[in-house]
């Protein structure tokens, strides 16, 4: 297996990076671009982007921040948010972005996640997974769906899905570690790699996910500062946690 | 140096570009047989499905060109899909031949968690890159494994990488200088 990887996630909107609660009162706190950029420096090994005003004023991601971020990033990122259509996702690949992540519109018409792998094949396609006790909801978790996040996950393989981005919604913000129990039934289900979502609060926490999950998804644990990754990754070294050496 | 990224409708040719701009060198993208030609180093990278990969190369004209140039002894690189397709066939989607620019064959990775997602250390030299890919090559142009998949594989003046030396921050880099001052 490859090694563990340490995912930063940015919210973007309108091209800037942004801090809120809710997708309300969101918050200017940077460039995505130098952000990110600095992420990299710092040892991530792949980054999320993910644009939270875009499903709520039903618009897609922004092309062209992609392709700035591609023209800076030597490392692999996913663009989110929005995604409702092949040609949505087109318009991010080609502008530099490495994997698209879809979810509430697979969701809606499941048959989306087969027209994208097909297109666009199966490593460029992440499903992102929200769950509160088990149980999938869509629209930035407003939304119950009926289904059960072991279903979904093992659907959207079959559907051609590359990975799985799971949240746990229950842990989310809660700083108290992951939900191991839903990542082990859903990293059980499947044989695609997962990113393990939602509750960090330490380097345990992190260390707890990668020994069940594929890859963590890092967000308010890094407060936006990459200073705090790297202190992350030698936290999680000297936990044993084999991470690769960014030098 | 004139570096000639092959567009044929299956990539990221501008996360390929940017790499070779950060170096210091001047890649255009292109789909026109005489560029590739042309070029000091062509480059064919690639993700999705090799059925249509092949297709898109095939109308481009891009499949002579590129055997031709590598015949010839001119440096060619192929990134991911780009090595697999410059084998002699793949499995993928029921069977498709390659350009059969080095032998062998594509087969679909059956252990572990497909696709095969992230950074892993290629030996000899231990340095980590980043793959991302469901289908792996048997060649005998082996020259570098990753946890016992091909990495690379050389055949005369063709280098076929299965990993994104693009994705692969500094050790990317610097396999893609090495690329460039071999051109």
């Amino acid at each position: 297996m490859p090694l563990p990887r340490l995912i930063p996630c940015l919210d973007v909107a309108a091209g800037r990076v942004v801090k809120g609660v809710r997708f309300q009162e969101l918050r200017d706190v940077g460039d995505p671009v130098e952000l990110g950029a600095s992420y990299s420096e710092a040892g991530a090994d792949e980054l999320v982007y993910l644009d939270v005003a875009a499903t709520i004023e039903g618009r897609s991601s922004l092309p062209d921040l992609v392709a700035r971020i591609a023209d800076r990033l030597a490392i692999p990122f996913t663009v989110g948010g929005g995604v409702r259509s092949v040609s949505d996702a087109e318009a991010l690949l080609e502008a530099g972005a490495d994997k698209i992540s879809v979810n509430s519109a697979a969701l809606e018409r499941p048959a989306l996640v087969s027209e994208l792998a097909s297109r666009l094949g199966s490593q460029a396609v992440v499903v992102a997974v929200d769950a509160a006790d088990g149980a999938v909801r869509s629209r930035a978790g407003s939304t119950p769906t009926g289904r059960r996040a072991v279903d979904w996950a093992r659907e959207a393989e079959e559907r051609g899905a590359g990975e799985i981005l799971l949240t746990s919604i229950d842990a989310d913000g809660t700083r108290d570690g992951y939900d191991l129990e839903l990542t082990a039934a859903v990293c059980e289900a499947v044989s695609l790699p997962v990113i393990a979502s939602g509750g960090a609060g330490s380097a345990v926490h992190v260390a707890d996910a990668l020994a069940v999950a594929q890859a963590a998804l890092l967000a308010s644990i890094l407060h936006e500062n990459p200073a705090r990754l790297e202190t992350l990754r030698s936290e999680l070294r000297n936990l044993g946690v084999a991470l690769r050496d960014a030098a | 140096m004139n570096v000639a990224v092959c567009e044929y409708g299956a990539g990221n040719v501008r996360s390929v570009v940017a790499a070779f701009g950060r170096l210091g060198a001047a890649a255009t993208v292109t789909s026109s047989p005489a560029d590739v030609a042309d070029a000091d180093l062509a480059v064919l990278p690639g993700v999705g499905s090799a059925a249509s990969a092949m297709a898109g190369l095939r109308e481009r004209g891009l499949e002579t060109a590129l055997r031709d140039r590598v015949a010839a002894g001119q440096p060619t690189l192929g990134i991911c899909l780009g090595l697999q397709l410059a084998l002699e066939e793949s499995e993928e989607d029921g069977g498709v031949a390659g350009l059969g620019i080095l032998p062998g064959r594509a087969f679909r990775l059956r252990e572990g968690r497909v696709p095969r997602i992230g950074w892993a250390p290629v030996e000899p030299s231990g340095e980590a890159f980043y793959f991302a890919h469901a289908y792996a090559v048997e060649t005998p142009a082996a020259t570098a494994r990753s946890e016992g998949v091909v990495a690379i594989a050389e055949h005369g003046s063709f280098v076929g990488v299965q990993f994104h030396p693009e994705k692969s921050a500094a050790a990317g880099a610097r396999f893609l200088e090495r690329c460039l001052s071999r051109a």
